[in-house]
């Protein structure tokens, strides 16, 4: 245990020095957590005609997750929906960026061989890779989230939009899926980082991740996909198979001899 | 086997096709400095990677302070300290830095004090605080060998410990190695420097994949070379060569310019008998010296030797 949080906190100290990791880590919440507050503010002062307008215009599926909004409030609350796969991104891109300089950078100073030459086990290793990543991850999600819903509820004159970006279906998105989403993204940059020699190179192959969840929320924006709580928990469970298999291909590659004889 | 520190029966590594280690059979005892050598790609790091548990053979067996590398991985990293072929340290780090992360992952009880006392005994304390990024190639050799010792390990690998240095900065590290001699570790060095692999090593294996032989640098030079004597003459006659040759402890005697040189086994004991015989034929004898043949040329014979057999074989 001791040893995994000395690997965190080396990862810590070594990789925020990357200016590049440092911004994106940085920006990345702080640019999903204001722009949907100043469009909430922006929509507040334009007329509730508008909105209203805006609302008819909305998929027809949609308008059955608004039960109990006013029309002007169903459409804040789809554009706010849309931004909750930004949120999404975040803990899939972070965990993505730190492992990804992380892994890579162990490689190319040809540290891993002096810290495999320790009676440290890989699965501590890769804990302490993988949490290293994970935990700020779902510390700026969480945090990020807490700002938005506080953001919300002061800005919002229609309380129930508050209720309803705090319905089962945005916490378990938050928390559960988020969880699962940065567990998948990590494993999969220790795949690719195996084969990677440049940094960036790993966290854009990693980043291609994040495709299928865009695609997803395409799908939900254009109607296509209806957001309901079955579905939610259906692709919770999905996530979870996904990291299951994607971890278990992460831990084949991070044993001590493929590390040593087949990383190149 | 019981007593020593490492041993290993018949180890084997293969790489794919490429047979990296060939059954190489090892008895290293507690306090030995032992020299590997051998040509660029003969299996030394290979073999120092197997005895540290960090990759596992094809066959054959090996224990390592009493820990099977196989069974026991855990204990044998834990008793054991390696210099790795590059020194892998964190660009980014300070040096003091590097130096207590891997103390925690040794499970170094005062950490602060095992690394002071080795950024101390290395000459790097004053510069604890720089990023190991700014640090030439030889300081950063030395904190690699200061993170080798930081968990006090018995048994101690240096891989090509002062490649790569100049000859000031080999000195300290030699003189350092040396040291850890007196302290009672056990001590494998891969070198391709063969003057300091004379120096240093109690015993040496000249080794490419498989083992070419295994003695004392004075055995082995004397094995392949036998011990010879130089008569330094002020003229040399041709007859000499002739007259010595017939003496029945000499194995060969040969005339270079105004030297004869003189094959023999115990020349303490046979060479009063070689002055006088010398004497007697009216040699003038100015000079009586030993030819030490280097370590090189033994290392040259011997690996040189079975490439020319496998020639044949082909
Ligand atoms: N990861 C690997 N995959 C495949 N072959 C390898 C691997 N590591 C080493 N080898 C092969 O094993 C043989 C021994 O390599 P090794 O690095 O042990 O040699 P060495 O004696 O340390 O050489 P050097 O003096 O150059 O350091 C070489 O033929 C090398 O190509
Ligand atoms: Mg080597």
């Amino acid at each position: 245990m001791d040893k995994i949080r000395e690997i965190i906190k080396k990862e810590w100290s070594e990789v925020f020095k990357n200016r590049l990791v440092l911004g994106s880590v940085i920006l990345m919440p702080l640019v999903f957590t204001i722009m949907p507050l100043v469009i909430l503010r922006g929509m507040q002062s334009g007329a509730d005609v508008e909105m209203a307008d805006m609302a008819s215009g909305l998929p027809d599926n949609f308008s059955l997750m608004c039960e109990g909004l006013s029309s002007a409030a169903c459409g804040q609350f789809f554009v706010l929906l849309q931004f909750l796969s930004l949120f999404l991104l975040m803990p899939m891109m972070i965990p993505v960026t730190i492992a990804s300089y992380s892994i890579v950078g162990e490689k190319n100073t040809r540290t891993l061989e002096p810290v495999l030459a320790t009676p440290i086990t890989t699965l501590e290793l890769l804990l302490g890779k993988a949490l290293a990543g994970v935990i700020p991850a779902l510390t700026i999600t969480w945090f990020s989230y807490g700002v938005f819903v506080m953001g919300t509820s002061m800005i919002a004159t229609d309380k129930a939009l508050v209720g309803a970006i705090l319905s089962p279906i945005w916490l378990i998105a938050i928390f559960v899926i988020s969880a699962l989403l940065s567990v998948a993204g990590v494993s999969l940059s220790i795949m690719i980082s195996s084969r990677v020699n440049d940094p960036r190179a790993a966290e854009q192959l990693s980043s291609l991740v994040v495709i299928p969840l865009l695609a997803v929320f395409m799908g939900q924006s254009f109607g296509f996909i209806q957001f309901d709580l079955t579905l939610v928990v259906w692709a919770a469970f999905g996530m979870l198979l996904l990291d299951v298999v994607l971890m278990y291909f992460a831990i084949q590659l991070f044993q001590r001899e493929t590390i040593l004889t087949r990383w190149k | 086997m019981t007593d020593n520190m490492i041993y290993t029966n018949k180890l084997t590594k293969c790489f794919g096709d490429n047979l990296a280690v060939d059954r190489l059979s090892l008895e290293i005892p507690a306090g030995e400095v032992f020299g590997l050598l051998g040509p660029n790609g003969a299996g030394k790091t290979t073999t120092i990677r197997m005895l540290s548990a960090l990759i596992g053979p094809t066959s054959g067996e090996a224990r390592v302070g009493g820990y099977d590398v196989t069974q026991d991985g855990y204990m044998v990293r834990k008793s054991v300290g390696i210099l790795t072929e590059t020194p892998g340290l964190y660009n980014q780090l300070s040096a003091e830095r590097n130096l207590s992360f891997f103390a925690k992952l040794y499970e170094v009880a005062d950490i602060p004090a095992q690394v002071e006392k080795y950024l101390r005994m290395l000459g790097l304390w004053d510069r604890r605080h720089e990023e190991v990024g700014t640090f030439s190639k030889g300081m950063r050799q030395k904190l690699a060998i200061a993170r080798a010792l930081l968990h006090e390990p018995k048994i101690l690998y240096l891989d090509e410990p002062t490649s790569g240095l100049d000859p000031q900065a080999s000195r300290i590290v030699r003189e350092f190695i040396a040291g850890l001699r007196q302290e009672g570790r056990t001590i494998i060095i891969c070198t391709h420097n063969l003057s300091e692999a004379d120096r240093l090593c109690d015993r040496v294996a000249v080794f490419r994949s498989k083992l070419l032989a295994l003695d004392t640098p004075t055995n082995l030079r004397r094995q392949i070379f036998g011990r010879m004597v130089v008569f330094h003459l002020t003229e040399a006659q041709p007859g000499l060569a002739e007259v010595v040759g017939g003496v029945d402890f000499v194995q060969k005697a040969e005339i270079v310019e105004n030297k004869l040189v003189i094959t023999l086994d115990d020349p303490e004991a046979q060479n009063p008998t070689l002055v006088k015989l010398l004497v007697e034929h009216g040699a003038e004898i100015r000079f009586v010296g030993e030819l030490r043949r280097s370590l090189e040329d033994v290392y040259l014979h011997l690996v040189n030797a079975p490439m020319a057999e496998e020639r044949e074989e082909d």
